[in-house]
């Protein structure tokens, strides 16, 4: 069970790591990265709170080894704003309402910004179907909606 | 939740990947899309001594039709299978099918193969394969062997896969000309197995006359069922109302579920009972409509 070193990609910057193979990457993120805003609620990968995007796709991270990361790239919450300004996915969020304890939210927002990457012109149904891997039990699911309506229009308006 | 220890091995070729499955046998699992294993894992119920990640053989990763077959390679997640034109246009069962798995982020790593390895009866796919007619290609130190679908599956979480063998690929033959399939399924929220579900793949010759059925139920035994009795009393006839009742009929006969929090053994059976019926529908429509 020798560990081995890793070497990933995080919001953009090459890191690296010696990691037991069965270490999972959100604890990886979280303990190792020291990169909190990556949550572990429900640890049987049914929530999404641990939702990160593996090279551009969003997974669960409690139900991935970190060592399969090795030489790709993951984005995690904190990579979602750039140079000081937030994603449209955030500022959505922020306008509509669209967290109430915000648990769910990073995971939330990485799963919409994906989304909204291969649907620009989404309808509430489909966003609704895409988001149906991250739970809020905050029930808020309706500002939720709205909230990646409103990125979607800012990002066809050209961000 | 942490998993007991392993020692990881990440081949980049089959015959990599076998030969660390000849070392390790039985004490070895293959690490697909990892949406059962890891949850096992996590959960103790699973504690292989050896990891064999087979996520760097990118050349398991295809959907393609060749020799009369549509071949799913081992490596296709069910997302691709969701998103692929092929299929939403020539295989809509197959489509109906991966939509209804867990949720669109365990799809983008969950694997078709995987799906029918793990020998689950509540899995999605062991029901779509047997109403396809489909088989599996394992590779092992003997070299390649085809095993039907409809024996595959020997008990629960049990397949007819040697320890020392790592299934490749999926063969699904091309239907012919007035064929259709569909899967429903019944689940009581995203993300969780089927209550119950049916798929069913016909194929519609001349003058209406049903030249090919097949039916399959998912986690209404102890194993995928391939719901014999019912295909018997579809084929060779004018798919009727009264045909369809009796292949109904004969489908919840067929299963054998337990009653457990999704519902009681008899709804069960009775779900069994209706989704065939409505599946026979819809697959007569879709054959009628040419796919």
């Amino acid at each position: 069970m020798a560990n081995r070193k890793i070497h990933v990609k995080v919001n953009g910057t090459p890191m690296e790591a010696e990691v037991e193979p069965r270490l999972l990457l959100v604890h990886c993120i979280r303990d190792t990265f020291q990169l909190t805003g990556t949550h572990i609620g429900c640890d049987t990968s049914h929530c999404g709170a641990c939702t990160v995007l593996l090279d551009g796709k969003p997974i669960k991270s409690c139900t991935f080894f970190a060592i399969q990361a090795d030489g790709r790239s993951i984005t995690t919450v904190e990579g979602l704003e750039q140079n000081g300004t937030l994603h449209p996915v955030q500022e959505g969020f922020c306008q509509e309402h669209g967290l109430q304890c915000g648990f769910c939210t990073p995971g939330m927002m990485l799963t919409a910004a994906a989304f909204l990457k291969e649907n620009p012109k989404p309808t509430e149904q489909s966003i609704r179907r895409a988001i149906s891997g991250n739970l809020c039990r905050c029930t808020g699911y309706v500002n939720i909606v709205k909230a990646i309506q409103y990125a979607a229009a800012k990002l066809a308006a050209g961000g | 939740m942490i998993p007991p220890g392993f020692e990881y091995y990440a081949p980049t070729s089959v015959h990599e990947a076998t030969a660390l499955l000849k070392q390790h046998g039985a004490e070895a699992k293959i690490l697909s899309g990892g949406m059962s294993l890891i949850p096992l894992m996590k959960l103790r119920l699973a504690a292989p001594r050896h990891i064999i990640d087979i996520n760097r053989i990118p050349e398991l990763a295809y959907i393609k039709e060749a020799d009369g077959f549509l071949k799913i390679g081992a490596l296709t997640r069910e997302s691709d299978l969701e998103r692929s034109e092929l299929i939403r246009s020539k295989y809509p069962i197959l489509t109906d099918t991966a939509s209804t798995i867990a949720d669109p982020l365990v799809r983008n790593m969950a694997t078709v193969a995987g799906n029918l390895a793990h020998g689950d009866p509540a899995n999605d796919h062991p029901a779509t394969m047997l109403a396809l007619g489909a088989q599996v290609v394992a590779v092992g130190p003997k070299g390649e062997r085809r095993i039907p679908v409809s024996s595959f599956f020997t008990g629960i979480l049990s397949t007819a896969l040697n320890p020392d063998e790592l299934l490749t690929e999926i063969l699904i033959p091309i239907p012919p000309a007035g064929s259709g399939g569909a899967y429903i399924k019944m689940e009581r929220k995203v993300g969780d197995f089927a209550t119950a579900a049916v798929a069913a793949q016909l194929t519609i010759g001349a003058g209406g006359i049903c030249e090919r059925a097949g039916i399959g139920l998912t986690n209404a035994g102890p194993t995928p069922i391939k719901a014999e009795k019912a295909e018997g009393v579809l084929r060779g006839k004018k798919i009727d109302d009264e045909a369809i009742r009796q292949a109904a009929q004969l489908a919840s006969e067929a299963s054998d579920p337990k009653s457990d929090l999704r519902g009681s053994a008899e709804y069960k059976r009775d779900l069994v009972r209706v989704l065939t019926a409505r599946v026979i529908r819809r697959a007569l429509e879709r054959a009628r409509n040419g796919r």
